[in-house]
């Protein structure tokens, strides 16, 4: 079973991506893919408050989602894999570990820096040079809040729409 | 209602919380002194988080959510590891938070569990058959 969903949100297990995304797509497990919260047992337990009874969630480092990637592609179970930010993203994608993979831009808000690319998606000039090398690595990568959101792809996207 | 009283918080998405103290105030005729409210739209966690500490202050305050997970509930969650004096009230209702501005000198937890039931007991219905006598439909 392909991953039903590669996400990157900075707000990672919220409202979006379990009813707006989960729902719709049935998931059955979450993945968060971070190397700080893999290590904050009480983080974890936050964010686990927001998953459904039904579906399990694990927090994985990068080194362990690049070594377990492929396996998840093969997973019978409906998976949801999210990061919270590019630089996760940028190593997952290394030597095109993401190659043809779909990653939906769901959720970058604003920072100091960060220019308003959507309502929902702020980037500096360096993160968007950054998605360009991803999708240079064989990533699809696209914008969409919401299953019911228009996608808009990178080209687009960084175009101006 | 003494300035020791409780403050409200109401953290949600959109414009749900504007929303909701707009209509206590209109309701109870209270202000901000009682509620204030947080919205994390356009926000990420630590824009969120930030807002809601500033709004937080160091008095004692229920901080209410609309949902019990997701970034409003996790931010609250986060911002009671870090201040004392924080009670926390997910899926706020209008019933509830009428509630609370007039019971703001309680002690916190008793507070809080006063609200906690207040906003259950503040869901009710039925259900007609035909629809027809919908306007006599009573609360179980």
């Amino acid at each position: 079973m392909p991953i039903v969903l590669f996400r990157v949100d900075e707000r990672l297990i919220h409202g979006q991506v379990v009813v707006g995304w989960g729902e719709r797509l049935h998931m059955d497990r979450i993945i968060v893919v971070d190397d700080e919260l893999s290590s904050s047992a009480w983080e974890q337990e936050l964010y686990c408050l927001g998953v459904p009874a039904a579906v399990d969630a694990v927090f994985t480092t990068v080194a362990e989602a690049r070594r377990d990637m492929q396996h998840w592609r093969q997973d019978p179970r409906r998976l949801i894999v999210l990061v919270r930010d590019l630089d996760t993203l940028a190593r997952l994608s290394a030597d095109r570990l993401l190659e043809s993979e779909e990653v939906n831009l769901g959720g970058i808000h604003f920072a100091q820096g960060r220019e308003r690319v959507l309502p929902y998606l702020f980037l500096s000039q360096a993160e968007q040079d950054v998605l360009q090398r991803i999708a240079s690595l064989g990533a699809v990568l696209s914008a969409r809040d919401l299953p019911a959101s228009r996608p808009i792809s990178l080209p687009d996207l960084l175009d101006g729409g | 209602m003494s300035d020791e009283a409780v403050r409200g918080l109401i953290i949600a998405h959109s414009s749900l919380a504007a929303g909701l103290a707009s209509a206590v105030r209109q309701i109870a005729g209270v202000g901000d002194e009682a509620i204030q409210t947080v919205s994390n739209e356009g926000r990420g966690p630590e824009g969120l988080l930030a807002a809601v500490r500033e709004a937080a202050g160091d008095s004692p305050v229920v901080i209410f959510t609309d949902l019990p997970s997701g970034s409003c509930a996790f931010t609250a969650r986060k911002i009671a590891m870090e201040r004392p004096a924080t009670g926390i009230v997910c899926g706020v209702n209008l019933p509830l938070l009428l509630d609370f501005v007039f019971h703001r000198d309680l002690p916190l937890q008793e507070l809080v569990d006063r609200l906690i039931e207040k906003g259950k007991g503040g869901i009710s219905g039925t259900c007609t058959e035909d629809g027809a006598r919908a306007d006599r439909a009573l609360s179980r």
